[in-house]
């Protein structure tokens, strides 16, 4: 066992542990949190896989700004206490096919990975990853998504702002 | 460390554990976080292929998921911050108007 | 110059259009002076064309592209023969006279642009019927003026007995209709073309004898023909259709529309001359029709009615000659029967324009603007006139009062009764020594009705103008204006010298129409025999009907003399129940019938699918829209269902290959 994959192992358990205790957490804020941890061995793993500008843009913009913003808004609605008791007869039956599908859905993805992936080799070369060539790449090939997602983050502004003004 | 099959299998779980989020849970705060959940482990599963094969794309698809992502949650948090104001509510199952 | 032979068509439409959107501002003379003068140039018209192509071949044939749908291939197109010249003459020739006439007997009507407009529309369709070169245009012409004639019985529909006489005849029109259609599509599908020299060069390649396809042709033609020309079993529409104006009975019911039926068979006669067994049905049709009518017209009081079986009668003759194959005499009895019957018809018009004098005084007198006059000829006393002034028991005497009406109705009268040398004589003596020639049961029909003709027109002199008046309204009779008198003189003149159309000897007409008709169809040598017999038997009628009646009806109310025969008598007063028939068997079960199809069939059958097809979809759609629960959880539950399966496929479809 070689420590990478010893690392790898135990950032996973973190991850899945917190991303379960993100869905069943009682307190909005609490999960909230949970995700940031996520988000943070996820981080990790970028970095790992030789992706270090990602795994800062992560940390910062993810589990920093967004998560903010959620927080934010679960403290400003006061949110964070929330009481959830199924009360409709219809949802009885949700529950248990929701985590069945779910199940299934895993089920499969695991079997296309025994299948196809358990015999991939490793990466065929080595890369830089930095700033410097993600924004070659930005500015060259991808200039027009590029555009595109910074007037779609304009509209998004916009758009928050029109629906939260008070008439 | 090299084989993308375990970081592919995280992301498997945790995609799942992000689907069931949305579908248990009632409180739409609740249900974005599991939407972001669910979008963090399409990104790992990016990277990771991204990493096999030797090609920025990847990265590059991770870079804008995010940007899309900053905007999903922009919007969306603004529409919950609303519709709480009207409804008093952030509780899915009572944003049923549109019932048959 | 082929152009032209669309002129005659032409003005009676312009008059029409003229009337119809500038009528409102005219005067009633401008009115009538245009329609009638519209009339009269197609008249001029028609006659320069027949000046212009006599002697020769004389025929113009128009065409037009007007149908063509696969192998239909319908022109618009005008075929003027010597017939459809004759045909043209007297509607134009008769049809002007009784336009001037109207103007005339229609004054003060409120509707008398209308009455115009209608007029000059039947003008033109007719003149479409006898001027077509296709069957297709032929029925057009032929339901044009089954329009004109449901608009002009029904003129003064605000009496619902009008009304309703101008939907029987309509609905009755429309079953013959209905075998003519029939019969045109059999030819179409038979010989793939439906224009006239066509068809007929196509049956005469045939070369057969009662062909059977032939022989149904014929029959359907017949069945229409037995509407519109009156003909056993659908002849009691025109009685009824005498409660329009006397100039329409007199146009439409009596001279030109009603001829329609004879026109048709004389036209395709080469269909009929091939198929012999219809020949004989025609025949027999036509002569039982004429002793049927004839019989009738013994009992009627109103004085249009006893006209109205004597046309369906004389029709009788003209369709018996038809099937006789003698199509010359039919043509000719169509055209003196023509002017003497549109004669008598208008002197009739005359006789109730007087009749009604004194009580249109009164009328005027007591409300002043209110209807016309002639709001409601009908039989029935409807309370605008104290005295029926149609029936003939309240007449009496109108020959001092009205002389120069009584001097023409005796020429009409004569020439009906075949005394010579009125025009009436001749026809109906070829049309009696034809049926003597080729079958003598048509014969002994067609002479009882001749006998009946005789006695029914001498009974009706009698009691209109001779005896003493047997009311007020008789009493002060006067003579009409010389709008309705000028055209009753001019027909009179028609009706006393017409037989020089064909005098025995002279053979004009059969030479005319040998082009059309044909060598065989030519009129037998006279018979001097049949001829005497006839006018003798004649004689005797008349002076047995002046006999009869000369004392009977002294006063209003008394009992007509042929009461003796008992239920005979009622039975002919009824016109043989025909119409009781019809209107008990036949309307009921069609009654019930339609009552069962609407009840059960529509509302239970029909109306319960469609309406079981919008339950069950209803009923289907409520149960659905449950599935709308309105939860986001629940959309997004069936969203992963669905993820899951069409990765699912992927995933089996990709491990399979």
């Amino acid at each position: 066992m070689t420590p990478e994959l010893l690392s790898f192992i135990i950032l996973a358990i973190i991850s899945i542990a917190a991303a379960i205790g993100m869905i069943t957490s009682r307190n909005a804020v609490y999960a909230a949190l949970f995700l940031i941890l996520n988000f943070g061995t996820v981080a990790v793993m970028y970095l790992m896989l030789n992706a270090p500008f990602l795994a800062i843009i992560q940390v910062s913009v993810y589990a920093g700004a967004i998560m903010v913003l959620f927080l934010f808004v679960i403290m400003l609605l006061g949110a964070e206490r929330l009481n959830e008791r199924e009360t409709r007869p219809v949802m009885r039956w949700h529950r248990p096919l929701a985590i069945v599908l779910g199940a299934f859905l895993l089920a499969l993805a695991l079997y296309v990975l025994l299948t196809r992936l358990g015999q991939s080799t490793a990466s065929v070369n080595v890369f830089g990853a930095g700033p410097l060539e993600i924004g070659l790449q930005l500015f060259g090939p991808y200039l027009l998504p590029f555009e595109v997602a910074s007037v779609l983050l304009l509209v998004a502004m916009i758009g928050a702002v029109v629906l939260t003004r008070e008439k | 460390m090299n084989t993308v099959a375990p970081f592919v299998l995280l992301s498997a779980i945790l995609f799942t554990i992000g689907v069931i989020g949305v579908l248990l849970r009632r409180n739409a705060i609740m249900i974005f976080m599991s939407i972001e959940l669910m979008l963090n482990s399409a990104n790992l599963a990016f990277v990771a292929f991204s990493n096999q094969w030797g090609k920025l794309d990847g990265q590059l698809i991770v870079f804008f998921v995010m940007a899309v992502a900053a905007t999903e949650v922009a919007v969306g948090l603004a529409l919950i911050v609303t519709i709480f104001h009207t409804k008093k509510s952030t509780d899915v199952d009572d944003l049923s108007q549109m019932k048959g | 110059m082929q152009l032209l032979v669309i002129l005659p068509i032409l003005f009676p439409l312009v008059g029409l259009l003229i009337n119809a959107f500038f009528g409102k501002h005219m005067s009633e003379g401008l009115i009538g002076g245009l329609a009638s003068s519209m009339v009269g140039l197609s008249f001029l018209v028609s006659a320069w064309l027949l000046f212009t192509s006599g002697g020769g071949p004389g025929i113009v044939d128009l065409s037009i592209p007007w149908i063509k749908v696969g192998t239909l291939d319908v022109p618009f197109g005008f075929l003027i023969d010597q017939l459809s010249l004759t045909m043209m003459l007297i509607v134009t020739g008769v049809g002007g006279l009784i336009h001037i006439y109207s103007i005339g007997y229609m004054h003060g009507d409120p509707r008398f642009q209308r009455f115009f407009v209608y007029m000059n529309l039947f003008i033109a369709s007719m003149l479409v019927l006898v001027m077509a070169d296709s069957f297709l245009l032929m029925f057009v012409g032929w339901e044009l003026v089954g329009l004109c004639s449901y608009l002009l019985i029904g003129f003064w529909f605000s009496n619902i007995h009008n009304a309703e006489a101008g939907r029987k005849a309509f609905v009755v029109n429309r079953i013959g209709d209905v075998g003519f259609i029939l019969g045109i599509l059999l030819i179409f599908v038979t010989f793939g073309t439906l224009t006239f020299p066509d068809v007929f060069a196509k049956v005469q390649a045939m070369n057969a004898v009662n062909a059977p396809v032939v022989v149904a042709i014929t029959l359907l033609l017949f069945v229409g023909a037995t509407g519109k020309s009156a003909q056993i079993p659908l002849f009691v529409w025109l009685p009824d259709a005498m409660a329009g104006p006397t100039p329409v009975s007199a146009l439409i019911h009596a001279a030109t529309m009603v001829t329609a039926g004879i026109y048709m068979m004389t036209r395709a006669h080469v269909l009929y001359v091939a198929a012999p067994d219809t020949q004989t049905v025609v025949a027999l049709v036509g002569a039982l029709t004429a002793f049927l009518a004839g019989s009738v017209a013994l009992t009627q009081f109103d004085i249009k009615k006893v006209l109205a079986y004597s046309t369906i009668s004389q029709l009788g003759f003209m369709v018996a000659a038809a099937g006789m194959g003698a199509y010359v005499s039919s043509v000719f009895h169509l055209a003196t029967h023509a002017f003497f019957k549109a004669l008598l018809f208008l002197a009739a018009g005359s006789v109730i324009h007087g009749m009604e004098h004194l009580s249109k005084g009164e009328e005027e007198s007591e409300r002043s603007g209110a209807p016309g006059p002639h709001k409601a000829p009908a039989p029935a006393h409807s309370g605008e006139h104290t005295v029926d002034p149609q029936d003939m028991r309240n007449m009496g005497g109108l020959r001092t009062r009205m002389p120069l009406t009584f001097v023409v109705y005796c020429i009409g009268g004569l020439a009906l009764a075949g005394m010579p040398p009125f025009a009436g004589f001749w026809s109906k003596d070829e049309i009696v020594s034809a049926a003597l020639a080729r079958n003598p049961l048509v014969f002994g029909l067609l002479a009882i009705s001749a006998i009946f003709t005789a006695f029914y027109i001498g009974r009706q002199l009698v009691m209109v103008f001779f005896g003493k008046p047997r009311s007020e309204e008789a009493a002060h009779a006067v003579e009409s204006g010389s709008a309705m008198t000028v055209p009753l003189v001019f027909l009179a003149v028609f009706a006393t010298i017409a037989g020089i159309l064909n005098l025995p000897g002279l053979d004009s007409l059969s030479h005319w129409l040998v082009p059309v008709v044909g060598q065989a169809a030519e009129a037998l040598p006279f018979n001097i025999g049949v001829a005497t017999l006839f006018t003798v038997l004649a004689l005797v009628m008349l002076y047995g009907a002046w006999a009869l009646y000369r004392s009977a009806y002294v006063k209003a109310g008394d009992a007509d003399p042929l009461t003796r025969l008992g239920g005979l008598y009622t039975f002919l007063l009824r016109a043989w129940f025909v119409d009781w028939f019809f209107q008990n068997v036949i309307v009921k079960l069609f009654y019930a019938g339609s009552t069962f199809l609407a009840r059960v069939l529509d509302i239970g059958g029909i109306d319960g699918t469609v309406n079981g097809v919008g339950i069950m979809v209803r009923d289907v759609s409520a149960s659905l829209r449950k599935v709308q629960t309105g939860l986001v959880r629940s959309y997004g539950l069936m969203m992963l269902l669905g993820v899951v399966l069409v990765v699912a496929y992927f995933v089996l479809s990709a491990s399979m290959r």
